[in-house]
């Protein structure tokens, strides 16, 4: 495959970089929406986000990615096998894996090994993209025009961390913890506003209308197509700082304390907005504790919460349909309103 | 541009197209099927070497037979798992020809696009995983009408958008195509790089034409590469950027330049001198090169637009909203997708899903008695584990549930402006929001003046549904036939892409212009009965909404005719409205 395109040499989408750094270094923030105009480079983000992520440690020929520090969420395969010996680690990337429209639900959650069946009469699961992409991103291109069912299922899965298969005689759980990516392009239809709400961060892709950003961004893509080894060469320093950036973060994420007062700010923010539910609080906290870990900081301040409260609120805005004023420019009303 | 012009634009693409494939993405070539176009295909087949293969696309392909997959006969005489290669990976480093692209599913375009981004397919199926190589170009041959379109992903990917309707086989003289020459100049390609003056410049032209992908520029840049190295020329000059801005920025352009240079060429001047203009710009001297180079860009661009600009443009900014998903009848594909409801006996034809667990159910009694068989022949080696005969087949069926689209027929004429269009207003409004619940489509017709116009597209967006009722005048005659007749086609279009069609209408029913758009109440209210024996002919849902002051015999009369329900709304706001058509929708 080719490499992909470097990151940090995007050009613009703020938002969407910053949304996606914040999913890397905490996944628990729930997945990323993202939607907006038609080669605006939002798959591009995407892939040059796993292509930067440091290599994860896996069981090696776990079909779940199980990760070797981690023994209690270990999957059926790995408990039996470390139960008989130590196991052994490699190093893999960070898994992207796509859920193309026309994917079908046995491929998505797993279904029976058909070749055990046939050469040996045996019943065997053959886990589907939920297992590969346990500990990475699912990226669904289109997702307002994924069927509903499976955007359901992919939903459940993903709050959950866990996989259950109940079909063809088989009876499987298995872990399947990811960032759910999902792109769309609000001309063609729109996600119903239960799933939208499920999604942690939402955020809107424009095509830079500048015309020296999109001179840079033609630039960049046509080098980059040219002669993509010496391109990903010009770019790796700054890749690698980025990388060290993400791994600071993780690390430092578990230290990054909310004070009262943030927790608050937060709150009020969300009444005045009137979300429904605590996801929107829980939400806020989290992206702003990822952001705050990323900016090299200890505790959440506003500047934190500031950043990440449009990502985060204005995909849960109770809203009447019919009322195309912008909810980005509700969510800036409410922060002007609260951080005076 | 006249035709010839535009021939031999359509055949200098198809070379450029044949020299660098990848690069460019491809071709939409839209056109119905005949002479014209397969004199282009024979150009194209012409400039392209042996060496690429070409591939056509059926155009309800089965993913397994798409992308590659399992081969089940093989693998059910090996006892192993045996893949095939799929379409995409067999065209890889040559041509895929898509037939009637205006019909592709957006799950099959989805997998050419992704294919065509990657360079590779992916295979995730049927317990295979499987990474092939797939680097090709696209011909899309897009025989679609009017609002009709290929998948808009496929067009943002293609650099040449070539339209052969307008032509006639006299136009299409038989140009000489030099497939060697083709050959020859892919050699240098990948020596022609263009400057960062010719980016900026390629970039803020198509800026200014309105395009927001920045597929279009890119395009552009490989295209004006691909030229230089077909002409021989070491560096890509103004020539080349001028060919590429006419043939990939052009189709594209959503408004017109807004330079002093366009508005002194806004007279639509004879195209052959215009083109002859841009043609000869860099070979007089120009000191200021960034301006020129815009000229350039922006003349060859102006010149490839017709004429009639404005109604191209129209027509285009509508495009990616009009486009039709190419959707299959629901009983075709009902057992490939939806929620599984039963298994059958059954062929392992188009894409059907074989239920395992099943089958093997059906050949597990037989066992013994086909082992002894096979041992009886002394059938070669040891025979598989597993005995399957054809019979033992069992297919998964799936149900599907349509989508419904309802149809708003909105009376906006004089009569029931006065009357009542604020409410009607207010009432579609409010059953959109319902719509936008359960995730129907709507799609809206208004009709006034002399004809009914089709205002909104079976869509799902809300926000452009409300804006195009928010946007409807009232006033005016009523040509009730031409609004029901809009209605029928609208509705026997949505039949038969799988989808269940609802028409509501909401008039008072005092028809007064006929089809052919004469005044005359009996001609009308002829015509306006016949329209609505059709749509009950068709068997279409349909609620009439009398909205006139006084309801009676008359409208309910007509609504027997349209074999619809009849609802006498004469003072009702417009929740009443809608509740009460809803009601009557269930």
């Amino acid at each position: 495959m080719t490499a992909a395109f470097p990151f940090s040499a995007i050009v613009g989408q703020d938002e969407m970089k910053l949304a996606l750094l914040i999913a890397a270094v905490d996944p628990k923030v729930g997945g990323v929406l993202a939607f907006g105009d038609r080669g605006a480079g939002k798959s591009t983000a995407v892939r040059a986000l796993a292509a930067l992520l440091p290599k994860m440690r896996v069981v090696a020929g776990c079909r779940y990615n199980c990760d070797p520090d981690r023994p209690a969420e270990f999957c059926d395969d790995c408990r039996a096998r470390a139960a008989k010996g130590a196991l052994k680690a490699v190093a893999v990337p960070v898994p992207v894996v796509d859920l193309p429209l026309g994917a079908t639900e046995d491929r998505v959650v797993g279904a029976l090994d058909l070749e055990r069946a046939l050469a040996h009469g045996q019943k065997a699961f053959e886990p589907g993209l939920l297992a590969r992409a346990h500990r990475g991103f699912l990226y669904i291109d289109e997702a307002n025009l994924l069927e509903d069912h499976l955007v359901d299922l992919l939903l459940d899965v993903a709050a959950s961390g866990e996989n259950v298969v109940e079909r063809e005689g088989l009876s499987i759980r298995h872990p399947a913890r990811f960032v759910l990516v999902g792109t769309g392009n609000p001309e063609e239809g729109e996600l119903r506003p239960q799933l939208l709400d499920r999604f942690g961060l939402s955020v809107e892709v424009k095509t830079p209308d500048d015309l020296p950003n999109r001179i840079e961004v033609v630039r960049r893509r046509d080098a980059y197509e040219r002669d993509t080894a010496s391109f990903i060469a010009k770019w790796a320093k700054e890749e690698a700082r980025l990388r060290k950036k993400i791994s600071a973060a993780r690390e430092r994420l578990a230290s990054v304390t909310v004070p009262d007062a943030a927790l608050e700010r937060a709150a009020r923010l969300c009444m005045t907005l009137g979300t429904d539910g605590l996801r929107g609080e829980l939400t806020l906290m989290r992206a702003a504790r990822a952001l705050a870990a990323l900016d090299n900081e200890d505790v959440v301040t506003d500047d934190q919460l500031r950043r990440v409260a449009p990502p985060a609120l204005r995909h849960r805005l109770r809203r009447n349909p019919l009322d195309d004023a912008g909810s980005s420019v509700r969510v800036d009303r409410a922060i002007a309103d609260v951080f005076g | 541009m006249n035709a010839a012009l535009a021939w031999s634009d359509a055949v200098i693409a198809a070379q450029l197209f044949a020299l660098d494939p990848v690069g460019t993405g491809g071709v939409v070539v839209r056109s119905r099927a005949g002479p014209v176009r397969d004199r282009w295909l024979a150009a194209l087949r012409a400039a392209l070497s042996p060496a690429q293969p070409i591939r056509h696309l059926p155009l309800h392909v089965a993913d397994g037979r798409l992308l590659g997959g399992l081969d089940l006969t093989a693998t059910l005489l090996a006892g192993r798992p045996v893949a095939e290669r799929g379409i995409l990976a067999e065209a890889d480093g040559g041509v895929l020809v898509l037939a009637m692209a205006e019909r592709l599913s957006p799950a099959t375009a989805v997998h050419v696009t992704a294919a065509m981004d990657a360079h590779e397919t992916v295979i995730e199926r049927d317990g295979l995983s499987l990474r092939m190589p797939a680097r090709f170009g696209v011909v899309a041959l897009d025989e679609g009408l009017d609002d009709e379109f290929a998948p808009a992903a496929l067009y943002d990917r293609l650099a040449f958008h070539v339209d052969l309707n307008e032509m006639s086989i006299r136009d299409a003289d038989d140009l000489d195509v030099d497939g060697a020459a083709v050959a020859a100049a892919r050699g240098h390609l990948a020596s022609r790089k263009v400057s960062d003056e010719q980016i900026e410049a390629i970039a803020a032209a198509a800026s200014a034409l309105g395009i927001v992908s920045l597929r279009a520029p890119l395009l552009a840049l490989r295209v004006a590469c691909a030229s230089a190295a077909l002409s021989g020329r070491v560096g890509v000059d103004q020539d080349d950027i001028a060919l590429a801005a006419r043939l990939v920025l052009a189709p594209r352009a959503l408004v017109f330049p807004q330079t002093p240079y366009a508005a002194e060429q806004q007279q639509p001047p004879e195209p052959q001198s215009e083109q002859a203009e841009a043609d000869d710009a860099p070979d007089q001297d120009q000191p200021d090169i960034d301006r020129a180079l815009d000229e350039v860009i922006l003349a060859a661009v102006q010149a490839a637009l017709p004429p009639d600009v404005l109604a191209t443009l129209r027509a285009s900014s509508g495009r990616s909203r009009a486009r039709s998903q190419g959707k299959a009848g629901v009983l075709q594909r009902s057992n490939k997708r939806g929620r599984p409801a039963g298994v059958l006996r059954g062929e392992l034809r188009s894409g059907a899903k074989l239920n395992v667990i099943e089958t093997l159910r059906a050949a597990a009694p037989w066992q013994p008695l086909r082992r002894r068989e096979a041992t009886a022949i002394g059938a070669g080696p040891a025979p598989p584990h597993v005995l399957i005969r054809k019979d033992d087949f069992r297919i998964s069926r799936f149900k599907q549930r349509s989508e419904t689209t309802t149809i708003f027929v909105v009376d906006a004429s004089g009569s029931a402006a006065l009357h009542r269009l604020a409410e009607a207003k207010g009432a579609v409004e409010l059953l959109l929001a319902d719509c936008y619940i359960r995730r129907d489509q709507v799609a809206l017709i208004a009709f006034r003046g002399q004809a009914a116009e089709l205002l909104l597209p079976p869509t799902r967006s809300l926000a452009r549904a409300k804006r195009s009722l928010a946007g409807l005048p009232g006033g005016g005659g009523t040509p009730l036939a031409s609004g029901l007749d809009a209605a029928f086609m609208l509705a026997d279009s949505i039949r038969r892409r799988g989808q269940t069609p609802t028409v509501i209408v909401l008039t008072d029913g005092r028809a007064n212009i006929a089809r052919d758009g004469s005044q005359g109440r009996p001609r009308a209210e002829e015509d306006a009965i016949g329209a609505a024996r059709q749509l009950r002919a068709a068997g279409f849902t349909a609620v009439l909404v009398d909205t006139s002051p006084r309801p009676g015999a008359s409208g309910e009369a007509f609504a027997r005719e349209m074999g619809a329900r009849y609802l006498p709304l004469p003072h009702a706001d417009a929740t009443t409205l809608s509740k009460a058509v809803l009601a009557n929708m269930r």
